[in-house]
């Protein structure tokens, strides 16, 4: 991603992920960090498409950029193949994932 | 560039601004209108695969989910083109919907230009700009970056004319 103006944030651990077994573990949307979406969209898109704080946005849009991906919600597999779509509506790369 | 009056993103576009608009927007639709081949890098990155490990599940996935995301591509990048004048210069005015929508269509037409530009993480826009010019002026790749760069200022214009979502 890039930025037009640094946001005034700073990165925060994203919470680890517990071992289960494979069949057991909800499936996840990744969002993958791109070189032209602006950080500012991708913050607005996850506020808009996810209802989170702007706060909550900003941290995990932080996490796609300089970890280069970041989960983005957890739950049935429906549920997160609906997430990704819409994602790809906005035009954010998502992908489907046990987590 | 876009500010923020009443409830509305108002910006005031010149003659050139308008025909590079409609130009691109243009080009997003006739993209996805025109068969779209899933090997070309703009296509694959419009449409990414959902699943990048199990190509089967990708395909039947978007076996029921591209028809619909096509088509709102399409009227999101229709909807730049139905707010601006027809030619010259003009304002436009946007509710939250239509600038919603011209968020998107911006975006799209910046994933693909970027695609085609080779952007990558660590370009330097106006480095790569200045090179552009050195080699050739009047070349269509100093005129696809400098579009290129205008629509990332144009949709940071658009965010923080937008209300607060909080």
């Amino acid at each position: 991603m890039v930025g037009m103006a640094l946001p005034q944030v700073a990165p925060v651990e994203t919470p680890e992920i517990q071992e289960v077994p494979a069949e057991d573990r909800p499936w996840v949307t990744i969002v993958w960090d791109d070189p032209v979406n602006l950080m500012s969209y991708v913050t607005w898109v996850f506020q808009k498409l996810f209802g989170y704080s702007k706060e909550k946005a900003e941290r995990l849009m932080m996490d796609v950029h300089t970890k280069g991906k970041a989960v983005v919600s957890i739950g049935a597999r429906e549920r997160m193949e609906m997430d990704a779509n819409q994602l790809h509506g906005y035009g954010l790369w998502a992908t489907v994932d046990r987590g | 560039m876009f500010r923020r009056s009443g409830g509305h993103c108002v910006a005031t576009f010149a003659h050139d601004e308008v025909r590079v608009l409609r130009k691109v927007a243009a080009e997003v639709v006739g993209l996805l209108t025109d068969g779209m081949d899933h090997t070309d890098p703009v296509v694959s990155r419009l449409f990414p695969d959902i699943y990048p490990d199990l190509p089967e599940d990708s395909q039947e996935f978007r076996l029921y989910t591209e028809g619909d995301l096509k088509s709102s591509k399409i009227d999101q990048a229709g909807a730049i083109l139905a707010a601006l004048p027809d030619e010259g210069e003009g304002e436009v005015r946007l509710d939250g919907e239509a600038a919603e929508a011209w968020l998107r269509a911006i975006n799209d037409a910046r994933l693909a230009m970027g695609t085609r530009l080779e952007i990558q993480a660590d370009t330097d826009l106006s480095d790569e700009l200045d090179q552009a010019v050195l080699e050739d002026a009047g070349s269509s790749r100093v005129f696809q970056l400098s579009v290129y760069a205008y629509l990332g200022y144009l949709q940071e214009s658009l965010l923080n004319a937008l209300p607060e979502i909080d």
